[in-house]
């Protein structure tokens, strides 16, 4: 998997999750065996009359022999050399049921992870539908291939679904929640979700009423408290979907995060709305408080699992689960995958129960096509009319008012999702007889929002021209406008004895740095300010682009060359830049040096909300501080040995050539191999793509001709490798051959851009490995 | 004293939570500063009275409904300035290097254990963006003399002040610096 994910560009941590998942499925497997879904392993006798089926898609395994009908011994079959001679010795055996339940789970896994994977590779695809969709079809297909074999498909406890696979999903929205602008809008993101959800789900509730009451006969007798319990079911909006399609349209922040935080809080809501709702079952006053309680504090993450009783028929257990929800996340693509072949089994098993209970099967059928038709619509009116009051009451205290827009981005982006499905399916069928009923009008809910609301939203946000999300580059500036002017707010609400917003977030963040940050973060970082923990996510971020750019950076037309001559003229040059290193870091980085020489990371556009929270690999940290260095003392050299006025604009591929050509940087060094700690090397295939692009001047350009640049990339490739060759007279384009490295003053060095882009490194430092001792 | 109506310096050493805000110093120096104040172009006062007061504050009005795109902006100027007016201490209409410097280094100054030249270096790339930002392409020999209040607004431009520099007050009779 990691291989694949290699292949295909993502980075080992976006597996993280799945792989996450997988272990604590691995935990399954003694829960599922204690359901009796596993056959016992002493399967021997039972072997011999497997149905033929099974075998088809069993495993096939050496070891265990065949035995004859003739009842034998059960036992652990491996000491067959024990049986009588005449029996034949059976060379090849199939036992499926041995290793069903293990085979199944990871099949499944491997085929979620693939899915995930492939649907990134497809951009066609992945376009116009948005992930979950695909997601759901592919569960369907699985559930459907299943179904035709013939197996039952295996059943998900709701037990094992939130003791496993909710607890990494809590954890990860956790911790990727963008707190600043959570908290900035937590007023709003609460009345959305506490008085909209309310709304919502009376409003639905008594429009199905109606439609009850007017509809056919079939379907007259379902109560009032029915129809709001099933209004309060499909009130709920579902957080996974949101995200799932919210994250592919980069829409602007404020929206996103409003209807996250909606969805992520109106599940306490709906849960406890729909208990009183509920009659048939005592009112259950404490788990109503616990359930508010734990349900908005979406910040404590997955610390309020409950301690489950696995009486899970008992409806407030369950409900207290389901509302666990809040925190659905990655792995979407698990979640996706295993609940829509239950669904699929339900719908299946609709038929099926027909013979039981041919009045009720009936009714249900019918009444459901009937009903089918008002389901699809139905969420979006109370959604759109609870929207536009709300935000009407909303506005008068907001400073960033919400437009019409935005309402309806709002409105339309409530997708429903599984957490409908998992409450409806635990309504239990002694006190609802309708709850199959509901549960087909829950799934035809939630394919239309997914499917319709969830391809169409895209085009619409282009349509309406809703705020897509800034690109902008965070800048060190703006960090330090930022904190200064929280400082600075702070400071005045003392001074005026008001105790506000700013007040108590500076109160808390000083708390966390005291308490909270020495308990959970390791070593220095601990104390780490933000401003240097951002200013060293920037300068990373900046030399994996280094890197990747082939040694040159970001360097856009209009280019920058700003250095600290510019800003500072007196400045020293012997000023050690970052924090010191300590000795065995920088043994670590010698050994890192010798082993990846020519490594180029290339990342693939990821996740949004990861991008920032730039995935640090600790040894690329290090490996691009020294090679920065280098550019660094290479400038340095470069403006000692000034011998033509840099006027020119030079492309970057001949800048780069100058770089990789200057001789001071790559002195052979005692204990490091000789120049080849070249980032910039175009051997890698890869950055003969990237050269390519560069030639273009743009990053991420146009295909060139590959044997052209393979061409000058080659006698780069001399250049650098240090054979001597002439000396070319300045003024000729053959720069791609550049001067051997004993001349130095020959070499027609010119002012080089190496300032690897906007924020290019203050001072010069010294050396941070002494050079050629 | 603040008995007789006016305020020094060292009435706001008394509060005890701007003890612990590592720009103390600068915000007090502002409410002094003769530029916020309009009393002058340097220099600082050494009392200011109510009225001086409400002055300061009144850059921490929250932008009205009512307002239009013209009051908007000229709203926002002002706030700009009066940040701008903290960061220039020396009142030359630049914030040169030193001063930047000066200012990371306060920021961050809550933790005694980073080196100056961390915050040295944050300031230099700071100063080196905003110069990127703002001049553009410079010839090696050329010199930034500082962030000018027109680079500040450029520097600024895609971030709205106006939403975030407000404090917003429930209950005038909270302001109790005069007691």
């Amino acid at each position: 998997m990691l291989l694949w994910s290699g292949v295909c560009g993502l980075s080992p941590p976006r597996i993280f999750p799945s792989l996450l998942v997988a272990v604590a499925l691995v935990g399954l497997l003694p829960v599922l065996r204690s359901h009796g879904l596993q056959p016992s392993p002493t399967a021997s006798t039972i072997r011999g009359s497997e149905p033929p089926r099974e075998r088809s898609i069993g495993e096939v395994t050496t070891a265990p022999p065949e035995l004859a009908p003739e009842s034998r011994p059960v036992n652990h079959s491996f000491t067959e050399h024990s049986l009588k001679s005449r029996k034949a010795f059976p060379v090849l055996g199939i036992d499926y049921t041995h290793v069903r339940t293990p085979f199944e789970i990871s099949l499944w896994i491997l085929l979620a992870c693939l899915m995930k994977i492939g649907f990134h590779v497809i951009p066609t695809i992945s376009s116009i539908v948005p992930e979950s969709c695909l997601l759901i079809v592919v569960g369907l297909l699985v559930g459907g291939l299943i179904k035709g074999v013939g197996e039952t498909p295996p059943f998900l406890q709701s037990d094992v679904f939130f003791l496993f696979l909710l607890p990494p999903i809590i954890l990860d929205a956790g911790y990727f929640l963008p707190l600043r602008q959570f908290t900035e809008n937590l007023g709003t993101i609460l009345i959305f979700a506490v008085v909209g959800t309310l709304w919502n789900a009376f409003f639905l509730g008594g429009l199905m009423y109606a439609v009850c009451l007017v509809g056919g006969e079939q379907i007259n007798n379902i109560g009032l408290l029915e129809n709001l319990l099933f209004g309060s079911i499909i009130s709920a909006v579902d957080p996974v979907a949101v995200l799932a399609v919210f994250e592919e349209i980069h829409i602007n922040e404020l929206l996103h995060i409003l209807v996250f935080g909606e969805s992520l809080l109106n599940d306490a809501v709906t849960v406890l709305h729909g208990l009183p709702v509920s009659r048939a079952l005592p009112p259950v006053g404490h788990h109503g408080t616990h359930c508010l309680g734990s349900g908005d504090a979406p910040l404590r993450g997955g610390q309020h699992l409950p301690q489950v009783p696995h009486n899970h028929q008992v409806f407030p257990e369950d409900v207290e689960q389901c509302q666990r929800d809040p925190h659905l996340h990655l792995p979407r693509c698990l979640h996706r995958g295993w609940l829509p072949p239950l669904e699929l089994d339900l719908c299946h098993q609709h038929p099926a129960l027909l013979p039981h209970r041919p009045s009720a099967g009936q009714r249900s059928l019918s009444a459901a096509e009937a009903r089918r038709a008002w389901d699809s619509l139905t969420p979006l009116f109370p959604s759109l009319a609870g929207v536009l009051g709300l935000t009407w009451f909303i506005n008068k205290f907001r400073i960033v008012k919400l437009t019409p827009k935005d309402q309806f981005i709002i409105a339309y982006g409530g997708l429903r999702g599984a957490i409908a499905f998992s409450l409806g399916y635990l309504l239990d069928k002694k006190h609802f007889p309708m709850c199959d009923l509901f549960l087909t009008a829950i799934i035809t809910v939630i394919f239309f929002t997914v499917f319709v609301q969830g391809m169409t939203i895209r085009p619409l946000v282009d349509l309406l021209a809703v705020k897509k999300k800034q690109e902008t580059k965070r800048s060190i500036n703006e960090e330090i406008h930022t904190q200064f002017l929280d400082h600075l707010l702070t400071g005045i609400e003392d001074i005026c004895g008001h105790y506000g917003h700013h007040h108590w977030k500076d109160k808390l963040n000083r708390f966390n740095k005291k308490y909270v940050k020495k308990c959970l973060i390791a070593g220095e970082r601990s104390k780490e300010p933000q401003l240097i923990a951002f200013y060293h996510k920037m300068e990373m971020k900046q030399a994996i682009e280094l890197v990747e750019s082939g040694g040159m950076g970001k360097i856009p037309s209009a280019v920058s060359t700003v250095s600290m001559q510019n800003i500072h003229p007196k400045s020293l040059p012997a000023e050690r830049i970052l924090p010191a290193l300590s000795k065995d870091k920088e043994e670590e980085i010698r050994k890192i040096l010798r082993n990846n020489l020519q490594k180029t990371r290339q990342r693939l556009r990821s996740y949004n909300r990861h991008t920032l929270v730039a995935d640090p690999y600790e040894e690329a940290w290090n490996q691009m501080l020294l090679q920065r260095q280098k550019a660094r003392q290479l400038e340095q050299k470069i403006n000692n040995y000034l011998t033509v006025p840099a006027h020119k604009l030079d492309s970057p591929t001949m800048s780069r050539a100058r770089i990789g050509s200057d001789p001071l940087a790559y002195e052979p060094k005692a204990d490091l191999p000789a120049i080849t700690i070249d980032p910039a090397s175009p051997q890698s295939p890869e950055s003969v793509d990237l050269v390519n692009e560069e030639l273009k001047g743009k990053v991420l350009g146009l295909s060139q001709d590959p044997e052209r640049v393979a061409e000058e990339d080659h006698e780069d490739d001399r250049g650098i490798m240090m054979r001597t060759k002439e000396p070319s007279s300045p003024g000729t384009d053959d720069v791609f051959s550049p001067a051997p490295s004993d001349s130095p003053s020959s070499q027609r060095i010119q002012r080089c851009l190496s300032d690897p882009g906007p924020h290019p490194e203050p001072g010069e430092g010294e050396p941070f490995i002494p050079k050629g001792q | 004293m603040a008995l007789c109506g006016k305020v020094s310096k060292e009435n706001f050493n008394n509060i005890p939570d701007l003890e612990l805000n590592p720009i103390r110093s600068k915000i007090v120096r502002a409410f002094f500063d003769n530029r916020n104040l309009r009393k002058g172009p340097s220099g600082l006062a050494d009392e200011i009275n109510f009225e001086d007061f409400l002055t300061i504050m009144s850059y921490f009005r929250p932008i009205d409904t009512t307002m239009d795109e013209e009051q908007v902006q000229l709203c926002r100027k002002e706030k700009l300035r009066f940040l701008f007016h903290m960061y220039d201490s020396d009142s030359d209409g630049r914030i040169t290097l030193e001063e930047y410097r000066n200012v990371v280094e306060e920021l961050l100054s809550g933790n005694p254990h980073i080196e100056k030249e961390s915050a040295r270096s944050i300031a230099d790339g700071a100063m080196m963006e905003a110069a990127s930002v703002c001049v553009g392409r410079m010839e090696p020999d050329q010199v930034y003399e500082g962030i000018t209040f027109d680079d500040f607004l450029k520097i600024w431009q895609g971030i709205d002040i106006e939403t975030k520099m407000h404090v917003r007050f429930l209950n005038m009779e909270t302001i109790a610096l005069c007691h």
